[in-house]
């Protein structure tokens, strides 16, 4: 299978729903991940992300459209997907009252590798991961970073070609969120084909392809540039304008009662706003109500969040009518 | 098959990094074969009885001897009035009462019924059953005694034995076969050990998978491809070799410090131990997939271990229950391993004796594994 650039597709979910009674939980999910990419799944708790990765990795049967994760289908040929995937949860779902190594043992033994492969694999993982220094504690004894790392050790001890992560980097320190993804480009750019949830903005910046879901519909999935780029983020007719001010919490006010301005949102101590072509900047830095010579105008591009915040109102909106 | 090492060597690792578990299943039983073999112990004697004597003469204190030498019966008070007799019995010193009349000697004498008052405190019903039937036995003896010595004096006998006495007319003789002294050792600690193992094995394994699924450990196995098949056997044949050696070490117990011996085959009885542990292990895993939580596995052990007790026959004969509670008997695997048990260890039973018994342990055996491996799903419904 290739996809629209060329490139294999090795998850492909076309019209994947997935229902609990009358509930929907995903709804006609449609997107493709090319090899090597790192797929950044996006949206809200209970939007429908991890029922989206059970079905993938073949636990969670899809009452209706197809998955296919290395040309397996998920519904018919979930053994051979488990053979070839690893699977890191939100949760920590190693065993605590094993060490690391017995821990990584187990997991060499349930794919069926001969002990001389996963020795091997163990000394390459270490060097990756970095936890040869406590290969003989107790999983349950390692702090949460490194609970992480020896998790993505166990995922990776079979050589996986993708990778499924489930909030891998909710609830650990900076240090090791940004360790952990330095990771996971390794892993990119060694072939390996990631899928990420996550809640963080910065992390969805860094991934090659990201996916919105909300409210268990896909509400857009695509390279982040060009989901900047798209028509329905930035209307014809509007631009993207930073404005500097030193009270942006009063101009934000001011600001959200003019009919021109579309969106306006606090960004650290500037304000991004989406706002109408025809609003000229005296008028704009007029409606701040703030001295003109301190305010500064700076147009931008819309960051990913404004891409999500953006399509989810035009979706709530639509859905709304 | 797929990770049935694995899981079995994981198994084997979690029960080392817990020593509880190695406590659980080998110290506990020993300690309860021994507390509760000690305490059931159902041979009622000296039944503490008092003594209220208003003849006061020979006769009246051989009735006396009598019943003291009976050793149901322990004489420890005697009262010379009605009051301190009745307080004997109403505060419980004594569970007996004996009131021989004051003109019990002239009765006998004279040709006369004598009635000696024998009250019974019904609060335990064994203990005043064992005292009921033994006051009665001693009047008969009593009784017979008398009549042939005054057959003997008028030379008229309904019957003689071959040496020319008087004899009763039909003698019954009994004789109790396989536990001749009625040591109710005999009875209850091979069926203890049957309730023991059932207990210890039910526990173990029915936390076997709810555990991993409260870790969220069973998500994680559930996308590797390990097969149920290997799974569940995986969980289960540590727990089987762990309760096999605990079978060992009760059944020494039962031997060595209860002196109950093991009149039939050894192996015979081994290898259908082995079969019961399959089944309770079984039952445990299939407990295992149904609760969600280890609290859920607790009550649904409790739900099976109570009938196991009550229904199987340990304590209370089968043959005496309503039929409705008596066929429930019939779907406890324990029923059968009572069964077996005491055929084998008190009768020495043979293989083809407990036919109709290992037949249905085996028919449990099959259900309660297929039942549990076909619950159990590595997809979430």
């Amino acid at each position: 299978m290739s996809g629209a650039d060329g490139a294999d597709i090795v998850i492909a979910a076309e019209g994947l729903t997935r229902r609990f009674g009358d509930f929907t939980a995903v709804d006609a999910v449609s997107f493709a991940v090319p090899r090597a990419a790192i797929f950044g799944f996006l949206g809200p708790n209970g939007s429908g992300k991890s029922t989206v990765i059970r079905m993938l990795c073949g636990v969670l049967r899809p009452s209706a459209g197809r998955g296919t994760v290395l040309g397996h289908d998920v519904a018919s040929e979930a053994e051979a997907i488990k053979r070839s995937i690893g699977y890191m949860s939100q949760k920590f779902s190693l065993y605590g009252d094993l060490s690391v190594e017995e821990n990584m043992d187990f997991y060499g033994r349930i794919y069926g590798l001969s002990r001389a492969r996963v020795r091997e694999r163990k000394e390459a993982l270490y060097a990756l991961c970095g936890i040869r220094p406590f290969v003989n504690r107790l999983a349950a004894k390692l702090s949460g970073g490194w609970k992480q790392r020896l998790a993505l050790a166990c995922a990776l001890i079979h050589e996986p070609d993708v990778l499924f992560l489930d909030e891998p980097t909710a609830g650990i320190d900076p240090v090791a969120r940004r360790d952990l993804w330095d990771l996971l480009f390794e892993l990119s750019g060694r072939g390996v084909t990631l899928f990420v949830t996550t809640h963080y903005m910065d992390e969805a910046e860094r991934c090659s392809h990201v996916g919105y879901i909300h409210m268990s519909r896909l509400i857009v999935a695509g390279r982040p540039a060009d989901l900047k780029r798209l028509d329905a983020v930035t209307p014809a007719g509007t631009r993207r304008v930073e404005i500097s001010t030193p009270a942006p919490a009063d101009a934000l006010a001011r600001l959200r009662g003019v009919a021109h301005v579309r969106d306006v949102t606090l960004f650290g101590d500037v304000l991004h706003a989406l706002v109408d072509a025809d609003l000229s900047d005296t008028d704009l830095v007029a409606a701040t109500g703030q001295p003109a010579n301190r305010v500064d105008l700076r147009p931008i591009a819309p960051t990913l969040e404004d891409v999500f915040v953006t399509l989810s109102r035009n979706e709530l909106a639509r859905s709304g009518a | 098959m797929n990770g049935f090492w694995a899981i079995l060597l994981k198994e084997f690792a979690h029960i080392r990094r817990e020593p509880t578990t190695l406590f659980f299943a080998f110290l506990v039983p020993v300690l309860q074969l021994t507390i509760f073999g000690y305490a059931i112990d159902t041979t009622i004697e000296d039944i503490t009885t008092v003594v209220y004597n208003l003849d006061g003469r020979r006769d009246s204190r051989d009735l006396v001897a009598a019943f003291a030498s009976t050793r149901r019966f322990k004489v420890v008070a005697y009262v010379f009035n009605e009051a301190d007799f009745n307080h004997a019995l109403a505060a419980g010193r004594a569970k007996v009462g004996v009131k021989i009349p004051p003109d019990y000697t002239e009765r006998l004498l004279d040709g006369e019924q004598a009635v000696v008052q024998v009250l019974i405190d019904g609060s335990d019903s064994q203990v005043a059953t064992t005292a009921l039937n033994s006051a009665a036995l001693l009047g008969l003896n009593e009784s017979r005694r008398r009549g042939m010595a005054f057959a003997e004096a008028r030379q008229a006998a309904v019957a003689r034995d071959p040496a020319g006495r008087v004899a009763l007319p039909i003698e019954i003789r009994p004789r109790l076969l396989y536990n001749p002294n009625l040591e109710s050792a005999h009875f209850f600690v091979p069926g203890l050990i049957g309730i023991i193992m059932q207990l210890v094995t039910l526990f173990l394994t029915s936390f076997a998978i709810v555990r991993e699924r409260e870790l969220g450990t069973l998500e994680q196995l559930f996308v590797t491809p390990v097969g149920r098949t290997g799974l569940m056997l995986g969980k289960l044949v540590p727990y089987a070799v762990i309760g096999f050696l605990e079978t060992l070490i009760v059944l020494m117990v039962m031997v060595f410090v209860f002196s109950v011996p093991i009149n039939g085959s050894l192996v015979l009885l081994l290898g259908l131990s082995l079969l019961f542990l399959l089944t309770a292990l079984g039952l445990g895993l299939f407990i295992s997939t149904l609760a969600r939580t280890q609290l859920q596995a607790i009550q649904f052990a409790f739900m099976i271990m109570l009938p196991s007790i009550l229904l199987s026959g340990f304590i209370f004969p089968r043959e005496a229950m309503p039929l409705p509670m008596y066929l429930l008997g019939f779907f406890i695997p324990v029923t059968y391993f009572l069964e077996i048990l005491r055929g084998i260890i008190l009768r020495s039973a043979g293989l083809a004796d407990l036919l109709p018994s290992v037949v249905g342990l085996v028919v449990c055996c099959a259900v309660v594994l297929t039942l549990s491996v076909s619950r159990f799903r590595k997809r979430q419904e």
